[in-house]
C-alpha cells in the first residue's frame, strides 16, 4: 500500500515536472486560437524559446560570473528571452496571415520547419562556440520549489501540492489569469467575439486586426516560454534538441484536448506529462515504449470523436478558426 | 419626450466600378415616423442604408442631421449618431449569451458587470413590449428572436434611427405582427424608423410614408395615407421598355415537366415552397418571376434533386418515353433523364464551374461518368469545349485557358452551352444574363429561343421584367414561396406581374 501511494507521489511529481512544458504550450496556443488564427507553428515556436532562453540565462550568468550569479534573475531573463524570440516569430506569423492573409496552415508549417532549424542552430551555435557544453549553473530558481520545506515536508501532499519549480505555479496562475480574461473581462468577451464571428465584432466596432495581432504575439510568446521550461527543467539547463521535439505538437493537441479552456490546460497537460513518462515508470512486459508515447495523441483522438458526436455547442472550437478574414468579403 | 431628430441625405451618389448603385438620392426621415423604402432587387435601397450606417462611404452627397453635415466612416461612426442598422444577416456569435452579445464592442469603461447589462437589457424590453431572456444563448433563440437581440442592442447603443433591412423576410406573419406592434411603440417613442422592404402589404400596414426607388434612381416620396399598392407598383416598376427580343410563337407544345403541389421546408423549418403547381411545356419558355427569395432558387434545386421535398409531385415526360416521377431520384438519375440546369449565381463561378479549370475540364465535369477505364478521355471535351468557343464565340485565349480568367458573359456562355450540348428535354435557368452587357445578353436569349424551337421546355428564371415580358411565352409568378399567378406573357402588363410579385395569395392586398 505504501508502495502503490509512493509510486503514485512520485509518478504525478514527475508528470507535472513533464507537463509544465506543455502547459505554456498549450495555454500560448489557446489565446492564439481565441482569436481564430491557427498557429501550427508552436512547435518551431517551442524550439526557438527553448534556444532563446538557454541562452539568455547562460550569457547573463557568463557576464556577471556564475558564483555572483542569481538564480531568480537568471529565470526572469531566461523567460522574458524566450517570450520575446516567440512574440517575434508569432509577429511574423501575423503578419503573413492577418495582414497578407496567407494560408494559415502552410504559414504555420513553414514556422515550424523554420524554427525548429533556427532553435537547433541557435542551441548548437552556442554549444560550439562555448567549447562544446552549454549550461546554467544556478539552477535553484529553474528547479526548486518556491515554498518553505515545512510545507514541503508534509507527507504525500507537500510533494503533491509544494515541491514543484516556480515555472509550474508561474504556468497555473497565468492558466487561472487567462480563464478570468476571456471570460469575465471586456476585453476577452471581445477576443472571443473574434475568433467566433470577426465580421460580427468588425460590424460591432471592435479592432478585429489589433485583437488578432495581440492574441496570437503574446500567444506565441507565452508558448516559447515553454520550450524554454524544457529545456532549463527538464533537461537539466543543458541544451538538448532531441527532447523538445514533439513538445510542441502535443501542446496544440492539448489545445483540443482541454476544449480551448485555460483550467482544463492544468490538468490536462500534467495528464499529458504523465502519458509522456508512463513508460519509463511504469513498465508492462511485451509493450514496447512506442505505444506509450502515441497515448497522448490517442486521448486527444477519443476527446476530439467525443466532442463531435455529442455536439455540444460549448465545447467546439472558435467557428472562424483557420478561416482569414477580409473585410470586403461580407 | 426628447425633441425629436431629423436626418436627410443630400444628393447621395454611390458607385460601384461603373455601375451607379445610387444616383442623386435625396431623403428626409424624421422621428417619430416609419419611412419605408421599396424598390426591386437591386434598386439601391440597401446601398443607400449601408451609406448611412457606416459601411459604404458616399461618392458624392451629404448626409445632415438636424441641419449639421456628419461623416460617417465607419459602423462605429453611426452608432455615436445615434443611427444602427439591422441586417437580414444578424450579426451574431452564437456561443456568447444575449447580454454579451449586446455589449459587443461598446465602449464603456470598467468591468464587466453581467448583472447591470442584464437590467438594463430587462428595461428596454419591457419598455418596448420585447420578450427575451437576456441569459441565453444565441444558439437557443429562433430567428425572430434573434432579430429581437438585433433591435435590442442597437436600442442599447441609445439609437434613434433604426434602420431594418428586409426584418419581415425571415418572421412567420403572427411573428411580423409582433415585430410591427413594437416598431409602433419605437415611434411613439419618438424613434424614427426606415424599413426596407418590398412587401407592398407591409408598407401599407406599417409606415407613413414611402420612399421608391428603381435601378439606383430615386422616383419620389408619397405619404402612405395617398397611396395604393397600384399606385406604388407603378412606381416601383416604371413603364415599360421595348426590348425587341426575337419571339416566334410556340411550336407543338406537350407537357414537359408536371409539378404538383410542390412544397419544401428548409432546415430552420420555414416553408420554402409552398404548395407549388404549374406545367412546363416542351416548345416553349417559362418565365419565373418574383422578389429575390422568393423561392425561385429552391424551385430549380428541387427539380433536379438538390434541394429535399416534403410533399408534392414532379412529373417528368422526356422527348421519347415514358412519363416519370422525379420526385426521390438523385441528381444524377434525374440529370441522366434529360433535365439539364443551368444556375448562375451571385458569385458566376461558384456553382456549376470550376474557376482554376479551363473549358476543357469543365467539359468533363458533366461527363466524367461516360469515361471507362482508369485514364482521362479528353477527346470529346475537347470537340465539345471547341464547338461550344466557335459556335458561342466565346473569347478566350483558348479551351485550356482557366475559366476564372474569362468575362463574365463568357463564363455564362460556356456554362448554358455545356447544359444545352447534353440535348435536354428541359433547360432550367436562373440569372442566366446576370451581369451581363446587352449584346452578350441577347446572345443567351437566342440560344434559349433555338433550344425552345427543338422543343426544348426551357424555364428562365429573370430578374429583369421587361426581358421577362419580351422573352417568356408565359410567366409563373412567385411570391413567398406560392405561385401568385401564372400569366401570358404576350399579354400581360409590367404593373400586373410586379403587382403579383409583392402580393401573397390569400389577397392581403387587393388591388
Amino acid at each position: 500500500m505504501e508502495g502503490i501511494l509512493a509510486f503514485i507521489t512520485t509518478l504525478f511529481v514527475f508528470s507535472v515536472v513533464n507537463g509544465t512544458p506543455l502547459l505554456f504550450g498549450t495555454l500560448g496556443e489557446i489565446l492564439t486560437e481565441k482569436s481564430g488564427n491557427l498557429n501550427l507553428g508552436v512547435e518551431g515556436i517551442m524550439f526557438m524559446g527553448g534556444a532563446a532562453g538557454l541562452g539568455g540565462a547562460f550569457y547573463y550568468e557568463k557576464f556577471v560570473g556564475p558564483q555572483n550569479a542569481v538564480s531568480l534573475v537568471g529565470l526572469l531573463i531566461a523567460i522574458a528571452c524566450a517570450f520575446l524570440v516567440g512574440a517575434l516569430a508569432a509577429l511574423l506569423f501575423s503578419f503573413l496571415t492577418i495582414t497578407l492573409r496567407a494560408n494559415q496552415n502552410v504559414t504555420g508549417l513553414a514556422l515550424t520547419i523554420f524554427g525548429t532549424g533556427a532553435g537547433q542552430f541557435m542551441g548548437e551555435y552556442m554549444r560550439v562556440q562555448e567549447g562544446g557544453y552549454i549550461s546554467i549553473v544556478q539552477k535553484a530558481a529553474f528547479e526548486s520549489s518556491p515554498f518553505p520545506a515545512f510545507l514541503r515536508d508534509i507527507p504525500v501532499l507537500g510533494p503533491i501540492l509544494f515541491q514543484h519549480s516556480l515555472l509550474t505555479y508561474i504556468g497555473i496562475v497565468l492558466a487561472l489569469g487567462m480563464a478570468f480574461f476571456l471570460n469575465k473581462t471586456r476585453k476577452g468577451l471581445y477576443l472571443r467575439s473574434v475568433g467566433e464571428s470577426p465580421s460580427t465584432a468588425d460590424a460591432a466596432g471592435i479592432n478585429v486586426t489589433r485583437y488578432k495581432y495581440f492574441a496570437t504575439v503574446i500567444g506565441g510568446g507565452i508558448s516559447a516560454i515553454g520550450g524554454m521550461a524544457y529545456i532549463t527543467g527538464i533537461a537539466g539547463g543543458v541544451w538538448n534538441h532531441e527532447g523538445l521535439s514533439g513538445v510542441g505538437w502535443l501542446a496544440v493537441a492539448l489545445v483540443i484536448f482541454c476544449l480551448w479552456k485555460p483550467t482544463s490546460a492544468i490538468w490536462g497537460s500534467f495528464l499529458f506529462g504523465c502519458l509522456q513518462i508512463l513508460y519509463l515508470r511504469l513498465e508492462l512486459p511485451f509493450i514496447p515504449a512506442q505505444i506509450y508515447k502515441i497515448l497522448p495523441y490517442v486521448v486527444t483522438l477519443l476527446v476530439l470523436i467525443l466532442s463531435s458526436i455529442r455536439n455540444n455547442r460549448e465545447k467546439q472550437p472558435p467557428a472562424s478558426l483557420g478561416l482569414p478574414y477580409f473585410r470586403e468579403e461580407r | 419626450m426628447e425633441p425629436k431628430c431629423k436626418v436627410e441625405l443630400v444628393n447621395i451618389t454611390k458607385r460601384f466600378g461603373k455601375v451607379v448603385a445610387n444616383d442623386n438620392i435625396n431623403l428626409t426621415i424624421n422621428g417619430g415616423e416609419v419611412l419605408c423604402l421599396l424598390g426591386e432587387n437591386g434598386s439601391g435601397k440597401t446601398t443607400l442604408m449601408n451609406m448611412l450606417s457606416g459601411i459604404y462611404m458616399p461618392d458624392n452627397g451629404h448626409i445632415l442631421k438636424n441641419g449639421e453635415e456628419i461623416r460617417i466612416h465607419s459602423p462605429k461612426d453611426a452608432f455615436s449618431h445615434g443611427i444602427g442598422m439591422i441586417h437580414q444577416h444578424f450579426k451574431l456569435v452564437d456561443v456568447l449569451t444575449v447580454a454579451e452579445n449586446i455589449v459587443l464592442g461598446l465602449n464603456e469603461r470598467g468591468r464587466l458587470d453581467r448583472t447591470a447589462i442584464c437590467q438594463r437589457v430587462s428595461e428596454i424590453c419591457q419598455k418596448y413590449g420585447f420578450d427575451l431572456d437576456p441569459n441565453s444563448k444565441i444558439y437557443d433563440l429562433s430567428v425572430s428572436q434573434k432579430q429581437t437581440v438585433e433591435i435590442v442592442k442597437v436600442l442599447y447603443r441609445g439609437a434613434e434611427i433604426l434602420i431594418l433591412d428586409e426584418p419581415t423576410a425571415v418572421l412567420t406573419p403572427q411573428e411580423t405582427d409582433r415585430l410591427f406592434d413594437v416598431l409602433r411603440n419605437m415611434r411613439a417613442d419618438g424613434k424614427a424608423i426606415i424599413l426596407i422592404t418590398h412587401k407592398l402589404h407591409e408598407v401599407l400596414a406599417i409606415s407613413d410614408k414611402v420612399a421608391v426607388l428603381r435601378k439606383g434612381a430615386y422616383i419620389g416620396t408619397v405619404n402612405t395615407a395617398d397611396a395604393t399598392a397600384q399606385s406604388l407598383t407603378d412606381m416601383m416598376v416604371g413603364h415599360s421598355v421595348s426590348l425587341n427580343i426575337d419571339r416566334p410563337l410556340p411550336v407543338d407544345p406537350m407537357p414537359r415537366l408536371k409539378i404538383e403541389g410542390l412544397t419544401c421546408v428548409d432546415n430552420l423549418g420555414i416553408k420554402r415552397l409552398d404548395g407549388v403547381s404549374f406545367t412546363a411545356m416542351g416548345g416553349e419558355i417559362l418565365g419565373v418571376a418574383g422578389i429575390a427569395g422568393s423561392g425561385q432558387r429552391e424551385l430549380l434545386e428541387a427539380i433536379t434533386g438538390l434541394y429535399p421535398v416534403q410533399s408534392g409531385s414532379i412529373r417528368f415526360t422526356p422527348k421519347e418515353g415514358a412519363e416519370s416521377e422525379l420526385v426521390g431520384k438523385t441528381p444524377a438519375q434525374i440529370r441522366k433523364a434529360g433535365v439539364a440546369m443551368a444556375f448562375v449565381p451571385e458569385d458566376r463561378l461558384g456553382m456549376g464551374l470550376v474557376g482554376s479549370m479551363g473549358m476543357t475540364g469543365n467539359m468533363m465535369l458533366r461527363s466524367w461518368k461516360n469515361g471507362r477505364g482508369f485514364l482521362l478521355h479528353r477527346k470529346e471535351p475537347t470537340a465539345l469545349a471547341t464547338k461550344i468557343m466557335d459556335e458561342l464565340e466565346v473569347v478566350t485565349p483558348g479551351i485550356s485557358t482557366p475559366v476564372r480568367r474569362l468575362s463574365g458573359g463568357n463564363v455564362q456562355k460556356v456554362l448554358v452551352g455545356r447544359e444545352i450540348a447534353s440535348s435536354p428535354s428541359v433547360l432550367l435557368t436562373a440569372y442566366a444574363v446576370r451581369g451581363l452587357d446587352i449584346n452578350t445578353s441577347y446572345t443567351i436569349y437566342n440560344l434559349l429561343t433555338e433550344q425552345k424551337m427543338q422543343g426544348v421546355a426551357v424555364v428562365y428564371i429573370g430578374e429583369d421584367l421587361d426581358v421577362l415580358l419580351e422573352l417568356c411565352d408565359r410567366i409563373l409568378v412567385l411570391c413567398g414561396g406560392k405561385v401568385s399567378g401564372i400569366v401570358d406573357a404576350r399579354k400581360a402588363t409590367k404593373e400586373e406581374i410586379g403587382l403579383l410579385m409583392t402580393q401573397v395569395q390569400g389577397g392581403e392586398v387587393n388591388a
